[in-house]
């Protein structure tokens, strides 16, 4: 599924991520965990395309195509999402007309024909309902007034409306109340499946009570310094990050 | 809804990404030679078979005209315009004649017409429109004109309407933008052309939209619309005009007058979607838009409101106005100006409070790219007599991309202690991080643009009538094209 190699990365000649190299397979869900400024969240934008970021050295192979030189979009379309850590608010753009609308772009890029405007409710109804979000919220302008916890809601509401093949999430669980991650946890776990992957970025072991994860890294300045399966993240809420980079 | 849909259909088959109503229409014209003169004005009225006090009124319009100098207000770069070098009238052959019924028009126009998604067969018109139809200097068709007589509402072309009802002209010409406002309106008023006349009789509220469908053909020929609403007592009318021109590479005049009388307990709405071709990315070519809207809220508790969505022309110069006579009595303006590459635009409004109880509301929406400047100016004026006037102002501007401006020039005027009158406005530049967004879920970076511009400008664009909200939508997105990446 992805496959990077010998990342570097640097934004305004700072260097963020010294060679990186992290194998995802079909089906397996990993989690990157690391302390503040280790690189996390510059992962999860360079795999999705955000600008700014300069690409050094290295490889990132998705399905057998060349990351790197796709657009954003395309990589979208391609099936990569990214839950975002501060998503963004859109004022004047009602929730279902951009769901709508994210979907109808992917379906237009597959060349598919439009998804009729019944069936779209349907889906939107019953993924939402399984997230416990309400109609009113999906009348609302996207994420505008939205408290924290609904915006992520909203992020997997997204996700789970788009299936994607790969999804990235960014502390997902930050600012979450303990009811609305295990709600956001459930929807994750609904959609796991042998087909796809996710790359579940966090600080906290946490969320991986929830969400177990298949395997566990541990990122410290820019590179990952240990791999392990679910007790690696154990080990870490016990020692703490500093004893584990220094002991790898 | 079909009339939009046709539209943003035939927009999408079009084809070229730039302007998409860009094609000319081939016909014979009967064209008077260039040049601006008494000659031309008595040959314009002849055209028409005007009587004489419309000739007469044409001609001391001219002679206002020639003694007024060009408005300077407008914060815009206006080349030097030849009056002398431009057409003034240009009718196709086979209108002449005022062809009986739609079977004798040229099959070219009605062509042209279904090719923008305006059919005017029988069969075929748009239900819940009735449709004028204005192709260069003349009126080519209305619909639904029979269901509509049978309520005593009169929708026809001016031309027609200067003979067929000539008390209301008389009456009502000219007493909302007097021939001497400025050089524009006195030239208007000499040379006018067509555009729409409507009259809704007292106690009738116009069950269809109406509209007029403005489409300039001819090479170097002005158009010069000329549009009178009467909404006599207690009656409501909501009117919707759309307009496009051909590519071209030389500059086109469009200089109108529109203006609206709203008696007693009347409302007036008043939609436009104005789509001239803007010039190319190098600013050559481009519709001038210079447009003169003015309307009267005469009686008690009467009510005004424009809409307009603006994104076409080389250069927009339009402040649609609202004079607030009756007490009690409401003026609108709800505004999208968009101008990308070369474009310029100054438009706004002016609000003047007269009565009691008087209030207005201004939502204007702004959005520059490219190269192009965008200014919204606009005037609240509330007089002694206006006692406990309220004005409310929001103006918005947004920026894409580092080369363009955004100008607010708002002048407000109060004599009156009583009254109220806010003003807000923002500028901002259009949010990277949004982009990325909508981006990460598969939109393209233009369809992009287009939502988060359509989110910005919704307070306005659900103001038209729900049959153009949707074209409106898409045009906005359209005419950013090209502004990012």
């Amino acid at each position: 599924m992805l496959e990077i190699k010998n990342l570097h990365v640097s934004i305004e000649e700072k260097k963020i991520i010294k060679g990186l190299d992290l194998s995802i397979n079909k089906g397996e869900v990993h989690a990157l965990m690391g302390p503040n400024g280790s690189g996390k969240s510059t992962l999860s934008y360079v795999l999705s395309g955000k600008d700014k970021y300069e690409i050094n050295d290295g490889t990132i192979d998705y399905n057998g195509k060349n990351l790197l030189e796709l657009d954003v979009d395309e990589r979208a379309n391609e099936g990569l999402f990214l839950a975002f850590q501060y998503p963004m608010e859109i004022p004047g753009v009602q929730t279902s007309f951009f769901l709508k609308t994210a979907i109808n772009s992917k379906r237009k890029y597959l060349g598919q024909s439009e998804m009729d405007a019944l069936e779209f409710a349907k889906l939107m109804k019953s993924k939402a309902e399984e997230l416990n979000i309400s109609t009113e919220m999906l009348k609302r302008d996207l994420n505008v007034n939205y408290s924290g916890g609904e915006k992520k809601k909203q992020e997997i509401l997204q996700m789970s409306m788009l299936s994607p093949k790969m999804a990235i999430l960014d502390e997902t669980d930050s600012g979450l109340d303990i009811d609305a991650l295990r709600i956001v946890s459930e929807g994750v776990n609904k959609l796991r499946n042998n087909e796809n992957s996710f790359l579940v970025i966090t600080h906290y072991q946490r969320l991986l009570n929830y969400i177990k994860p298949d395997f566990v890294h541990i990122i410290a300045d820019g590179k990952i310094v240990k791999s392990g399966d679910y007790s690696l993240a154990l080990e870490l809420e016990e020692k703490g990050y500093e004893e584990i980079s220094q002991t790898a | 809804m079909a009339a939009t849909e046709q539209t943003i259909k035939q927009v999408n088959t079009l084809g070229s990404s730039d302007y998409k109503y860009g094609f000319s229409t081939e016909v014979d014209e009967i064209r008077p030679p260039k040049g601006l003169n008494e000659e031309i004005i008595k040959f314009i009225s002849a055209q028409k078979d005007e009587p004489e006090w419309m000739l007469e009124w044409r001609l001391n319009a001219f002679k206002v005209f020639n003694k007024l100098p060009k408005p300077q207000w407008a914060k815009l770069n206006i080349p030097e315009i030849d009056y002398q070098d431009c057409y003034y009238y240009s009718i196709p052959k086979s209108l002449k004649d005022k062809p009986k019924s739609l079977d004798e028009i040229d099959p070219e126009i009605l062509k042209t017409y279904e090719k923008l998604g305006i059919p005017l067969k029988e069969q075929k018109i748009l239900s819940g429109i009735a449709v004028d139809a204005v192709f260069d200097s003349v009126s080519v068709a209305t619909t639904y004109k029979k269901q509509l007589s049978d309520l005593g509402i009169v929708f026809c072309s001016i031309s027609e309407a200067v003979k067929t009802h000539p008390e209301l002209v008389k009456k009502y010409l000219g007493s909302v933008i007097p021939v001497s406002d400025h050089s524009f309106a006195a030239l208007n008023s000499a040379v006018f052309t067509d555009g729409s006349f409507i009259y809704i009789p007292e106690g009738v509220r116009c069950p269809v939209e109406l509209s007029t469908y403005f489409r300039i053909n001819a090479m170097n020929t002005g158009q010069f619309e000329r549009t009178l609403i009467i909404a006599d007592k207690d009656s409501y009318v909501s009117y919707l005009e759309g307009c496009t021109a051909p590519m071209r590479d030389e500059n086109q005049l469009h200089a109108a007058n529109v203006e609206l009388v709203a008696l007693d307990n009347a409302e007036i709405k008043y939609s436009t979607v104005q789509n001239w071709y803007p010039g190319d990315k190098e600013g050559k070519g481009g519709i001038y838009n210079f447009v003169t809207k003015r309307g009267a809220c005469r009686g008690k508790n009467s009510k005004i409101s424009w809409t307009q969505v603006e994104t076409g022309s080389a250069i927009t110069w339009k402040y649609p106005s609202c004079i607030l006579q009756g007490d009690n009595s409401k003026g609108e303006f709800y505004s999208v100006a968009i101008t990308n590459n070369m474009q310029q635009a100054d438009t706004g409004t002016k609000m003047i409070h007269i009565g009691k109880n008087t209030s207005s509301k201004i939502i204007s929406k702004g959005i520059s790219a490219g190269k192009a400047n965008n200014t919204y100016r606009g005037l609240v004026n509330i007089l002694s007599k206006a006692k406990n006037a309220r004005n409310f102002t929001q103006c918005d501007s947004l920026l894409i991309g580092n080369q363009c401006g955004a100008h607010t020039v708002p002048y407000i005027e109060s004599s009156n202690s009583d009254s109220m009158v806010e003003h807000e406005a923002t500028t901002s530049k259009i949010n990277e991080d949004q982009l990325f967004y909508c981006q990460q879920r598969g939109l393209n970076s233009e369809d992009a643009v287009g939502l988060i511009v359509n989110g910005f400008c919704k307070e306005v664009l659900q103001h038209l009538p729900m049959e153009f909200a949707v074209e409106a939508q898409k045009l906005v997105a359209i005419s950013l094209e090209g502004s990012v990446g």
